[in-house]
C-alpha cells in the first residue's frame, strides 16, 4: 500500500500537454505536482499516485476528443468522478491521463411525467433526488456516500444503498447511458424505453470500473416517494441471533425498505459522534424499515415486529415522526465517518455473503482482530448479505498498515470460501485485484480480459484495475504457497 | 449431471472444430421468436433440475433445462415468484430458453425484466469451456458482469448450464380493475399514476378499455382502488385475463397480420398505423398488428426514442431486431468473437453476422 512511486517521462508528459492543449483551455489541463496532488488517491487513501497530466473536459465533445487524442499516443486514461471510490478505482495512472469529470454537473432534463431525468456523470447523487423532490419523485439508489459521489461513479461501480433490497442497484435504476468508446466514439446502451435491441450492453457497462467506455450521459428513472416511512430499531444481544432474525423476516415474505445490521463497536463508535440513541449494550442492532401508505406501513410495522420478537430482540424502538426515523438511520449513515473519528485510519471491506453464513463469518473476524491485534467493528447490509468490516489502523505505521492488508485478504478469501464474492458495491479496482485470482477461473479472467478487448483492444481504459493479468495470477500464487495453497499449480511460475 | 455437461462440451468442441453451427434449444417453445434457425440440434432439456434453493436468501439455483413450470411450481410452494412473470409460449418452455429469450410479462413494469433478476450464470463458451460468472448473492461487482446479458443474447454468446435468479416474494393480495378510456386518456393517466405511489404491477389497454392489477398489501390495494375506481374483476376470471396477455393467446394476439412488439417511453403519443394496438407497461410496451412497412415503423419507433421488433410473422425479411448503430455493431461483434470464436451457436438467430 506504499505511494506509487513514479518515473516520470518529461518527454512523454510534454508530448501529452501538448495534445490537450489543442483541445481544453490551459486551465483544464494540469501538470505540476501541485496541480495534480489533489487527483493522487480516491477513498482508499492507502494507494496513491501521481497522474502524468489531469485533464479537466467541460462536455462530452471535449471529452471525445481528449479520448481520441490519448488514444493516438496510446495514453493510459483512468476517468475520476468525485474520487469517492473505496477500491482505489480511480487511482491514476502514474504514465497516463487522469480523465475528471467533476466539470460536467449539468441535469440536462428532467421529464416528472416520463419519470426520468438526463444528466451529466459529475453530477452527485444526491443532485438528482433534491431536483426530483418538487415532483415528488426520487432516484431510489443511495449509497451512503451520495451527499458527493457522482452519477458516472455510481454506474462504473453499480452502486447500491441502505434501500436497495427493495428499490435495486444502479443496475435497476438507469435506462441508458451515452459515452464515448476509448476512440472516442460516441456510443449509447439501452434507451428511453425499458429495454434496447442487441445485448443488454448496459448492464455489462454497469460495474465495469471505467474500463469499457467512458460515460458522458445517463438517463436515470426517478420513482415515486413514498408516502410514509417507519424504521424498527431492534437490539439483540447477540450477533447471529440478529443475522437470523433478518433472515426470518425475509423468510415471511416481506422484502424491508432497508434491513441494515451494526454490531456493538460499531453502534459505539456512532453514538458517540451522531448520538442516535443507540442501546450501546445491544451487541447488535438491526435497522428494519417500512414504506408506503399508512395503512400498508401500520400493516407491515406489525410483521415486522412480531417476527423479530419471536427472533430473540430484547428491545424495540418504532419510529413515532420522520424526525426520530432519521435519527434512527443518522448511525447507520454516518457509520464510515464516526470510526474514521475513533481511529486514524480505517479500511472498509465489502465482500457478500450468503445471510445464513453471517455468524460463521463474524466469529472469523473476531478471530482475525486476535490475530492481527486490529480491531474491526462491523455494518452489515442485513438484507442482502453485503458486509462492511471496518479494520482501524494506523497509516503512519507499516507494519500496521502490512498487518491490515493481510488482514483484508483473509477475510476476502473467507467471503468467496462460503460462497459469496469480494465485493457487492465498492469495486475490485486495485484494492481486491489479487482475490480476483481465487474467486475466477483462468478461463474466467480471460472471458474478462476479452470482453475488456471487445471494447478496448490497446488495453487504455483504467489499465491494471479490477481485472487481474495471467502474471499478476501467477505472482499472487506464489505468495501463496507460503500459505499452503497453490491455487493455480498449471500456471508457470514467476 | 457433470457427465451431460461433458457431453454438450464434446458437442460443442467438435461443432467448432468445424465451424459447423449449433441450434440450442430447450422446449422449442420460442422458436418463432427470433431472425432464423440453422444447425445442428442440442437439446438442453437433459440437464434439468434445481441445483439449489434457499428462500430465506430470496435465491434459487437452477439447471437451463428445467422446465418453467417446475421452477414456477417450486416456488410457488415456498411463497415465492419470477417477479418479471416470463411468458412461457407453450408448455415445454425451459429455464435456459426464458433467460436466453430475455422477455419478460405483465409484471416486469414494477418488478423489472429477466436481466434485473439474473444473479450468476454457468455456461459453457464455443470453446466447450465452463465458465459460471456472478454468483448466488444479490450483490456482486467482482469482474464484469457476463451474466445479466445472457437475458435476452437469444443463445448466441453460449450454452447456458445454470443460472441463479432472485425470488422475491408473492403479493400478499391482488385486485384487477376495468376502465373505460380512449388511447390518449389511457397513456396520459398511465403515466400520472406511474408517478404516484400505487401498487400497479400490470396494465394492458386494448379496444377502450384499460385492466390494471393491484398487488400488495390489501390496505395498499384498498387505499388505490378508492382513488383509481373502475370496476373490479372477478379473481379468477382476472387471472385468465393477465395469463392471456401474457402467454398471447388473448383474442387480439390472434391475428394474420405481422406482430410488431414496440418499446418505447411511456409518454410516447399513440402511434399513428392502422391495426389494433395492445399497450402494456405503463406505455412502455405496444404491441402492434399492423402490415405497414418495417422501415416507417422503425423509424416511428426510433423518433419516439425506442425499437421495433418484429415479434411474430410469416415473413422476416425486413429483420426481427432493430438494426444496431455501427459503433455498437462492432463492440456485438468483438463480444460475439470472444465467447464464441466459431461462431457457431444460434447463428443468425439475432443478426445475421452474429
Ligand atoms: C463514506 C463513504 C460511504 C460510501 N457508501 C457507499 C454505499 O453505501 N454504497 C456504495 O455502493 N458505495 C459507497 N461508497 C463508495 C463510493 O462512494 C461509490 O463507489 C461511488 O459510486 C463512487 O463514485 P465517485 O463519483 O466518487 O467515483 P470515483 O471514486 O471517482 O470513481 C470510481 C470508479 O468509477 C470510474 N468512473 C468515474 N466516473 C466515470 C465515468 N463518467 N465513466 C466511466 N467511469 C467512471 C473510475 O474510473 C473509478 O473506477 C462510499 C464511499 C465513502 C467514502
Amino acid at each position: 500500500m506504499n505511494a506509487g512511486f513514479r518515473l516520470l517521462d518529461p518527454v512523454r508528459q510534454a508530448e501529452a500537454v501538448k495534445a490537450l492543449r489543442a483541445i481544453l483551455p490551459p486551465e483544464a489541463v494540469l501538470y505540476q505536482d501541485e496541480d495534480t496532488k489533489p487527483y493522487e488517491c480516491d477513498g482508499l487513501s492507502a494507494y496513491r499516485t501521481l497522474p502524468m497530466v489531469v485533464a479537466l473536459p467541460q462536455n462530452e465533445d471535449e471529452v471525445s476528443r481528449v479520448l481520441r487524442a490519448c488514444s493516438e499516443l496510446k495514453l493510459p486514461v483512468v476517468a475520476r468522478g468525485a474520487g469517492t471510490g473505496l477500491s482505489g478505482g480511480a487511482l491514476p495512472h502514474g504514465k497516463g491521463v487522469l480523465l475528471s469529470l467533476a466539470k460536467m454537473k449539468c441535469i440536462l432534463a428532467l421529464d416528472p411525467v416520463a419519470r426520468v431525468a438526463r444528466v451529466q456523470p459529475g453530477v452527485r447523487n444526491l443532485a438528482i433526488s433534491e431536483a426530483a423532490a418538487p415532483y415528488g419523485l426520487y432516484y431510489a439508489p443511495d449509497p451512503s456516500s451520495q451527499i458527493a459521489c457522482s452519477i458516472g461513479g455510481n454506474v462504473a461501480e453499480n452502486s447500491g444503498g441502505v434501500h436497495c433490497l427493495k428499490y435495486g442497484l444502479t443496475v435497476h435504476n438507469v435506462l441508458r447511458v451515452r459515452g464515448c468508446t476509448v476512440e472516442g466514439e460516441l456510443v449509447e446502451f439501452g434507451n428511453e424505453a425499458l429495454d434496447a435491441p442487441g445485448y443488454d450492453l448496459l448492464a455489462l457497462i454497469m460495474g465495469s470500473e471505467g474500463m469499457l467506455a467512458v460515460a458522458t450521459e445517463i438517463t436515470v428513472k426517478l420513482v415515486p416517494k413514498p408516502q410514509t416511512a417507519r424504521v424498527i430499531l431492534a437490539a439483540f444481544d447477540d450477533v447471529e441471533k440478529a443475522g437470523n432474525a433478518a433472515a426470518a423476516v425475509i423468510a415471511a415474505g416481506i422484502i424491508p425498505a432497508g434491513l441494515e445490521m451494526m454490531d456493538q463497536p460499531a453502534t459505539r463508535a456512532v453514538e458517540e459522534y451522531v448520538h442516535a440513541g443507540y442501546d450501546l449494550n445491544a451487541a447488535a442492532l438491526l435497522l428494519c424499515e417500512s414504506d408506503g401508505t399508512a395503512e400498508e406501513v401500520a400493516d407491515e410495522i406489525a410483521r415486522m415486529t412480531a417476527v423479530l420478537k419471536d427472533s430473540g430482540a430484547y428491545d424495540f424502538r418504532i419510529s413515532q415522526s420522520e424526525a426520530e426515523r432519521l435519527k434512527f438511520w443518522s448511525g447507520r449513515k454516518a457509520a464510515f465517518p464516526a470510526v474514521g473519528r475513533i481511529s486514524p485510519d480505517y479500511y472498509c471491506m465489502d465482500g457478500t455473503i450468503p445471510r445464513k453464513r453471517l455468524g460463521e463469518v463474524l466469529r472469523f473476524i473476531a478471530a482475525m482482530e486476535k490475530k492481527y491485534g486490529l480491531r474491526c467493528p462491523n455494518v452489515f447490509h442485513a438484507g442482502d448479505g453485503n458486509l462492511h468490516p471496518l479494520i482501524l489502523f494506523d497509516a503512519n505505521d507499516p507494519e500496521q498498515l502490512r498487518r491490515t492488508e493481510a488482514f483484508a485478504g483473509e477475510v476476502l478469501e473467507k467471503s468467496i470460501a462460503v460462497g459469496g464474492t469480494v465485493t457487492g458495491e465498492h469495486g475490485v479496482g486495485i484494492e481486491k485485484i489479487n482475490q480476483m485470482c481465487l474467486q475466477f477461473t483462468p478461463a474466467e479472467l480471460e472471458m474478462f480480459r476479452a470482453v475488456k478487448r471487445a471494447f478496448d483492444p490497446d488495453g487504455l481504459l483504467n489499465p491494471e484495475k479490477n481485472i487481474p493479468s495471467l502474471h499478476r495470477c501467477a505472482e499472487f500464487g506464489r505468495m501463496h504457497v507460503e500459505g499452503g495453497r497453490l491455487p493455480y499449480p498449471e500456471l508457470p511460475r514467476f | 449431471m457433470e457427465q451431460i455437461v461433458k457431453r454438450y462440451a464434446e458437442q460443442i468442441r467438435a461443432a467448432a472444430a468445424d465451424k459447423r453451427p449449433l441450434r440450442l434449444r430447450g422446449g422449442g417453445s420460442k422458436d418463432f421468436y427470433g431472425q432464423s434457425l440453422e444447425g445442428e440440434l442440442l437439446d438442453t432439456r437433459d440437464y434439468s433440475g434445481i441445483v439449489a434453493y434457499e428462500p430465506s436468501e430470496l435465491v434459487i439455483t437452477v439447471r437451463g433445462g428445467t422446465p418453467l413450470a417446475e421452477l414456477e411450481a417450486a416456488l410457488r410452494e415456498q411463497g415465492q415468484q419470477l417477479a418479471f412473470e416470463p411468458p412461457h409460449f407453450g408448455s415445454g418452455a425451459t429455464v435456459g430458453g426464458m433467460v436466453a429469450a430475455g422477455l419478460s410479462g405483465p409484471r416486469r413494469q414494477a418488478a423489472g425484466a429477466v436481466r434485473d433478476f439474473v444473479l450468476g450464470v454457468r455456461m459453457l463458451d464455443g470453446r466447450g469451456e465452463d465458465l459460471s460468472f456472478g454468483g448466488q448473492v444479490m450483490k456482486n461487482v467482482a469482474g464484469f458482469d457476463v451474466s445479466r446479458p445472457m437475458a435476452g443474447s437469444m443463445g448466441t454468446l453460449g450454452l447456458l448450464l445454470e443460472v441463479s435468479l432472485k425470488v422475491p416474494p408473492l403479493p400478499f393480495a391482488e385486485a384487477t380493475l376495468k376502465l373505460e378510456l380512449p388511447q390518449d386518456k389511457a397513456l396520459a393517466t398511465l403515466n400520472h399514476w406511474g408517478g404516484k405511489p400505487l401498487p400497479i404491477s400490470a396494465c394492458a389497454w386494448a379496444g377502450g378499455e384499460l385492466v390494471l392489477r393491484l398487488s400488495g398489501a390489501p390496505s395498499a390495494i384498498e387505499a388505490a382502488r378508492a382513488l383509481i375506481g373502475g370496476e373490479l374483476v372477478d379473481a379468477d376470471q382476472a387471472q385468465a385475463y393477465w395469463r392471456g396477455i401474457r402467454e398471447q393467446t388473448d383474442p387480439f394476439f390472434s391475428t394474420d397480420k405481422p406482430l410488431w412488439r414496440m418499446s418505447l417511453p411511456s409518454v410516447a403519443p399513440p402511434l399513428a398505423f392502422p391495426g389494433a394496438q395492445l399497450i402494456e407497461w405503463g406505455g412502455s410496451l405496444r404491441w402492434l398488428a399492423c402490415k405497414a412497412d418495417a422501415r416507417s415503423i422503425r423509424e416511428a419507433a426510433a423518433q419516439a426514442g425506442g425499437h421495433a421488433t418484429l415479434f411474430r410473422a410469416a415473413d422476416k425479411s425486413a429483420g426481427v431486431f432493430t438494426p444496431l448503430a455501427p459503433a455498437l455493431a462492432r463492440i456485438h461483434r468483438n463480444l460475439k468473437q470472444a465467447f464464441d470464436p466459431a461462431g457457431i451457436f444460434n447463428r443468425g438467430r439475432m443478426y445475421p453476422d452474429l
